[in-house]
C-alpha cells in the first residue's frame, strides 16, 4: 500500500496531508533557521496511531518529527530529512487533576492557553509553572525542553516538575514513566530508575511524548512587581544570590533595553505573592530592606513609580512577550537561550551588548533566574523577516552568542542545529558517544528527529 | 496585492486563533481543519509564499483561503496594533486574487455565478423577492415612509430566514415603526460577495442598490440581517450611498418600552436564554450592547453569558460566504457544534441571536448534536413578539 494510503488507513483522510500548503507551512519555524522538507503531516489523536505510524516510519524507514506549537524559534521542529511531520496539537485533552495529590495528567498537544485556563475555573487554588511564551505553546513541549515558567524561581525549571509521562518508544511500543506504569496514581516519576531523562532534551529523537503528568502549585491569592534598578554590572551575581538567598521571590527577571533612555538600566524585576496582604508586604519590605545600600553607596535603587505597562507586563501571566520580542517590527525573532553560572552574568552582559552592536542592532535583554544555580540569559535578536540579508545578520549573532555562552561555562538550552554541533564538539567525548548509544539503542532506524543531536 | 506589506509581520504567535482567556480555539477554520496552515497566522505566511511563487494555487490552497469565515477573530485578538486591522482585509485581497485568476472552489464559483446571473444564490427570480411578505400587509416602500425595511437574500428566500423576515417585520409593525420594502425591486447586499473576494460583483451590486434607494428617495434603512447592516453602513458610502442605517434590534431598542409586555410581568416560569453575537454585529460593529438591552427587557427572561462572548463570540461558521460554499459548516469539528454545546452548557433553554444565517447554522447544529430537548435556538425578534403576546 502507498505510504500516503498507510497513514489514511490508520488516522482518516482529515487528519493526513501531503499538500503543498501543508508542506510549506510544517517545513518551517517562526524562527531565523532555514526550513526543511516536510513529506506528510499527520494529525494523531491517539498514543495508538502514533504507535502504528513509528512502526510503519520503521518499516520504510521515513523519519517522523514530532512539533507541538513550534515556538522554541531553533529549528528544532524543522524535519531535516523530510518525512512525516505530527503535529501533535490534536491531543488536546487534559485529563485529570489531583487536588491533593497536586498533579494534572494532560495530552501531550494541551496548550498553555489551555491548561491555565481550565485550572482558573475547575482549581482555582493551582497552577502550573507557565513560560512566557505565546498561550499557543505545548505544555508537554515545553517540560520536554526544559522550559522555564513563572513560578521556575522558586520551584525549579519546568522538566523537573514532570510526575509521569505516557511515551511511544521509535519502535512503537507504548510505555509509562513513573508510578503510573505501577498502574498507581501519576503523583510522582520516583523513586525507580529515571527514565524521564531518556526523553527531556532529546528534541523528539527519542520517542514521542503522548501523556505527561505536571505537578502543581498554590496559587497565591496576591501578587505584586517590585523594581530594583543598576548601573553597575559587577554588581549583579552577588545581588543575585542575596536576592534568591532571602528565597521569598516567585519570579526574579534581569531587563535591560539600550532604547528609549529610561530603559537603558539594568532592572531587576522581582515578582512576590502571599496568601495574605500582610505576607506581602513583609515581603516588599524584606526587598527593599536587603537591597537598600547594598554594597553602600545606593548602588542599586528601589524604582519608586513603576510604569503601569510595565507592571502589566510581569503580572500578565502569561505575558504578551511576543510583542516585545518583535522590537525590531520585522515579524522575526529567536534568541540564544544560555543557561549560565550566575557569577557569568557580567561577562555576558558586556559581550551579548558588542554582539548586538556588531552585527547592527540595538541590545534588548530579559534574563530569568533560575532557582539559585543559573540564569536563563537571553541573548535576543529581532530581525526582519521580509530581508534575508537581516535574517543573516541575525543568525551570525547568534552563532557568536552560543560561542560565547559555551566559552563563558554556559549551556545553550533548545539552540539551533549548529549550536547542537558546538556542544557536541565541545563536549567531552564519551559523553557524546554515550548519547549516541542511547539513539541508537531507542532508535534502530535514527528515524526520530533526525539531524537533531546528531553526534557526528 | 492590497495589504501585501503586512505579512512578513506575522510572528506566528497564534493569539489570533484564541479568544481573550486563551483557553479554547476561536478561529472557525482552524477549529474545523487544525492543520496550521488554517490558521489566521498560518494564512499569512501562506499567502506571502504563495505571491513569491513558494506555493502554488491548487485546490488544497483554494479551500484554505476560502475557509476563511471572516469572522474577525484574527482582527480582534492579534496582539501587534500596527497592522492587525488589515490581517482579514490581507485575507479577503488574497481571495479577490483567486477570484480575479479565476481558480476558486467550485461551490464558491457557483455561489459567485449565482449571484451574477440571478441577483440572489439561490436561483430565484426576481419578482419573487417580496413574496416571504405576502399576506402580512407589510406595505412597499414610499416616502411616505420612514424606513425602508431592507431583507436582504436569506431573508428573502431561504425558508428560515423567510420566517426571521416574517417576524422583524410583525414585530416593526407592532411597534408602529413606519416601514416599506422594495420587494421585487430590493437586491442582494453583496457583503458576502465581498467577503469571498468578488469586489466587482460586490460594487455592482452596491452601486445598484444605491441607485434604486436613491430613487426610491430612501433615507433611512433598517436591515434584517447584521451581513445587509455591515455592507450599507460600512462600504456603500464609497460609492455615495450615505444613509442612516441601523439593525433591526437597534431600532427595536430605541421603541420597545418596559409597558410592551402587557400583563406578563412577572408571570410564568423564568427561562434562561444566552446571546450568540452575530460577527457582524458584533466584531465588525462593535455593537455588544444592544441585542442584551432588549433581551433585558423581555419578562420571565433571564441572561446569562456564554464563556466566549463579545469580542471572544465563537462565530457559527456561516460568515465569508460560507453559509452559501459550506467549506467550514460540515463533519464533526464545526464551530457552530462547539456554540451549541457551549450554549448548553451554561443551562440556557434559549439561544438567542439576531442573523438569519446564524440562526439556521445553529439550529442545524441543536440538531446534529442531539440538543433539542435542552437548547431551543430563537431569533431575537421572534421571542420579542412571543413576550409581546404574540
Ligand atoms: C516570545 C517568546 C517567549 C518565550 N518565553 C519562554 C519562557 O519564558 N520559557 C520557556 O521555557 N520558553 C519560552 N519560549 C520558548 C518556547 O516558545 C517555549 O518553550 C514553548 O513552550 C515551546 O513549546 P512548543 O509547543 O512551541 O514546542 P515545539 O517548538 O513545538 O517543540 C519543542 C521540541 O520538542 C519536540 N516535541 C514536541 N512535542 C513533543 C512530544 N509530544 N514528544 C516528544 N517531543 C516533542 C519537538 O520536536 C521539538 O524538538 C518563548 C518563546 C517566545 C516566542
Ligand atoms: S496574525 Fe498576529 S496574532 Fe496571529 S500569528 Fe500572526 S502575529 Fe501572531
Ligand atoms: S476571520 Fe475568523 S475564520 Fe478567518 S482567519 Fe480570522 S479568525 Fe479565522
Amino acid at each position: 500500500m502507498p505510504f500516503m494510503n498507510a497513514l489514511v488507513d490508520i488516522v482518516g483522510a482529515d487528519r493526513v496531508s501531503n499538500d503543498p500548503a501543508e508542506l510549506f507551512i510544517y517545513s518551517r519555524d517562526s524562527g531565523a533557521q532555514p526550513p526543511g522538507r516536510a513529506d506528510y503531516v499527520v494529525l494523531p489523536k491517539t498514543a495508538e496511531e502514533i504507535s502504528r505510524i513509528l512502526v510503519l516510519a520503521n518499516r520504510d524507514k521515513v523519519p517522523v518529527t514530532p512539533v507541538g506549537a513550534g515556538l522554541t524559534l531553533s529549528g528544532i521542529v524543522v524535519p531535516e530529512r523530510g518525512g512525516i511531520v505530527l503535529d501533535m496539537k490534536r491531543m488536546d485533552r487534559i485529563l485529570e487533576v489531583d487536588e491533593i495529590n497536586r498533579y494534572v495528567v494532560i495530552e501531550a498537544g494541551v496548550s498553555q492557553g489551555a491548561l491555565r485556563e481550565y485550572l482558573k475555573k475547575h482549581h482555582p487554588r493551582f497552577q502550573h509553572s507557565t513560560p512566557e511564551a505565546p498561550p499557543t505553546a505545548t505544555v508537554t513541549a515545553n517540560a520536554l525542553i526544559h522550559g522555564h515558567g513563572h513560578i521556575s524561581p522558586r520551584y525549579g525549571i519546568n522538566s523537573d516538575m514532570i510526575a509521569g509521562m505516557e511515551v511511544v518508544l521509535p519502535t512503537g511500543e507504548i510505555t509509562h514513566i513513573g508510578a503510573c506504569a505501577l498502574g498507581g496514581k501519576w503523583f510522582s516519576r520516583g523513586p525507580m530508575p529515571d527514565l524521564a531523562g531518556l526523553f527531556v532534551g532529546w528534541y523528539g529523537t527519542t520517542g514521542i511524548v503522548t501523556k505527561i503528568s505536571l505537578k502543581l502549585f498554590p496559587k497565591p491569592k496576591f501578587r505584586q512587581v517590585i523594581v530594583f534598578q543598576t548601573d553597575d554590572i559587577d554588581l549583579l551575581p552577588e545581588a543575585i544570590a542575596e536576592i534568591m538567598y532571602l528565597d521569598m521571590a516567585e519570579d526574579f527577571f534581569l531587563i535591560m533595553q539600550e532604547k528609549p533612555d529610561w530603559m537603558n538600566h539594568c532592572f531587576l524585576v522581582v515578582i512576590l505573592s502571599g496568601h495574605f496582604e500582610a505576607e506581602l508586604a513583609l515581603k516588599k519590605e524584606a526587598y527593599q530592606r536587603l537591597l537598600s545600600n547594598f554594597k553602600g553607596d545606593d548602588r542599586i535603587s528601589f524604582v519608586a513609580n513603576l510604569h503601569p505597562a510595565l507592571e502589566k507586563r510581569f503580572l500578565d501571566v502569561p505575558p504578551l512577550a511576543a510583542l516585545a520580542a518583535d522590537f525590531r517590527k520585522g515579524g522575526g525573532f529567536q534568541y540564544t537561550g544560555a543557561i549560565l553560572p550566575i557569577d557569568q552574568v557580567p561577562a555576558a552582559w558586556r559581550r551579548g551588548i558588542e554582539i548586538a552592536h556588531k552585527h547592527g542592532m540595538v541590545c534588548s535583554y530579559v534574563h530569568q533566574v533560575l532557582l539559585g544555580n543559573s540564569i536563563m540569559f537571553g541573548f535576543n535578536y529581532s530581525f526582519n523577516r521580509g530581508d534575508e540579508a537581516d535574517i543573516e545578520r541575525a543568525r551570525l549573532a547568534l552563532a557568536e552568542s552560543n560561542r560565547t555562552t559555551l566559552e563563558l561555562g554556559g549551556m545553550i538550552w533548545k539552540g539551533e542545529k549548529s549550536a547542537q554541533q558546538m556542544v557536541l564538539a565541545k563536549m567531552e567525548p564519551h559523553t557524546a558517544r554515550f548519547i549516541r548509544r542511547v539513539q541508537e539503542c531507542l532508535d534502530p532506524n535514527r528515524i526520530m528527529n533526525p539531524g537533531k543531536w546528531e553526534v557526528p | 496585492m492590497e495589504h501585501e506589506e503586512i505579512l512578513h509581520r506575522c510572528f506566528r504567535c497564534g493569539f489570533c486563533k484564541l479568544p481573550s482567556d486563551y483557553g479554547s480555539l476561536n478561529c472557525p477554520a482552524y477549529l474545523k481543519y487544525r492543520f496550521e496552515s488554517f490558521s489566521p497566522g498560518g494564512r499569512m505566511w501562506l499567502i506571502r509564499a504563495w505571491l513569491n511563487g513558494q506555493v502554488r494555487t491548487d485546490p488544497r490552497l483554494q479551500e484554505i483561503f476560502f475557509s476563511c469565515a471572516t469572522c474577525g477573530n484574527c482582527v480582534e485578538h492579534c496582539i501587534f496594533d500596527k497592522f492587525r486591522e488589515s490581517i482579514l482585509e490581507a485575507f479577503i485581497a488574497a481571495k479577490a486574487e483567486m477570484v480575479h485568476q479565476g481558480t476558486v472552489p467550485p461551490p464558491v464559483r457557483d455561489y459567485l455565478t449565482r449571484l451574477l446571473a440571478h441577483g440572489n444564490p439561490y436561483k430565484m427570480p426576481q419578482k419573487k423577492r417580496g413574496q416571504w411578505a405576502k399576506e402580512l400587509g407589510v406595505p412597499s416602500y414610499t416616502t411616505d415612509a420612514e424606513y425602508l425595511f431592507y431583507v436582504g437574500d436569506v431573508g428573502s428566500f431561504d425558508g428560515r430566514g423567510m420566517e426571521m423576515a416574517r417576524s422583524v417585520a410583525r414585530l416593526l409593525l407592532k411597534l408602529g415603526v413606519s416601514f416599506g420594502i422594495l420587494g421585487e425591486n430590493e437586491g442582494s447586499d453583496g457583503n458576502d460577495a465581498r467577503a469571498l473576494g468578488e469586489i466587482e460583483l460586490f460594487e455592482h451590486l452596491a452601486k445598484r442598490n444605491i441607485e434604486t434607494f436613491r430613487q426610491a428617495g430612501v433615507e433611512k434603512i433598517v436591515t434584517l440581517s447584521p451581513h445587509g447592516y455591515n455592507a450599507i453602513k460600512n462600504d456603500y458610502p464609497r460609492w455615495g450611498g450615505n444613509f442612516t442605517v441601523r439593525h433591526y434590534t437597534q431600532l427595536v431598542d430605541e421603541i420597545l418600552t418596559p409597558d410592551g409586555f402587557p400583563g406578563q410581568a412577572g408571570s410564568g416560569s423564568v427561562r434562561k436564554a444566552t446571546f450568540h453575537d452575530p460577527c457582524y454585529l458584533g466584531r465588525h460593529n462593535k455593537d455588544y450592547d444592544t441585542p442584551r438591552r432588549v433581551l433585558d427587557r423581555l419578562p420571565g427572561i433571564e441572561r446569562v453569558e456564554m464563556p466566549r462572548n463579545q469580542g471572544d463570540s465563537l462565530c457559527c461558521g456561516g460568515g465569508g460566504g460560507n453559509f452559501f460554499t459550506d467549506l467550514v459548516c460540515s463533519g464533526p469539528d464545526t464551530s457552530a457544534a462547539a456554540r451549541v454545546t457551549e450554549a448548553a452548557e451554561t443551562g440556557a433553554q434559549l439561544l438567542v441571536t439576531a442573523c438569519p444565517i446564524c440562526t439556521v447554522m445553529l439550529e442545524d447544529a441543536v440538531k446534529s448534536k442531539n440538543l433539542e430537548q435542552r437548547l431551543q435556538v430563537r431569533e431575537l425578534s421572534d421571542l420579542v413578539l412571543e413576550c409581546m403576546g404574540g
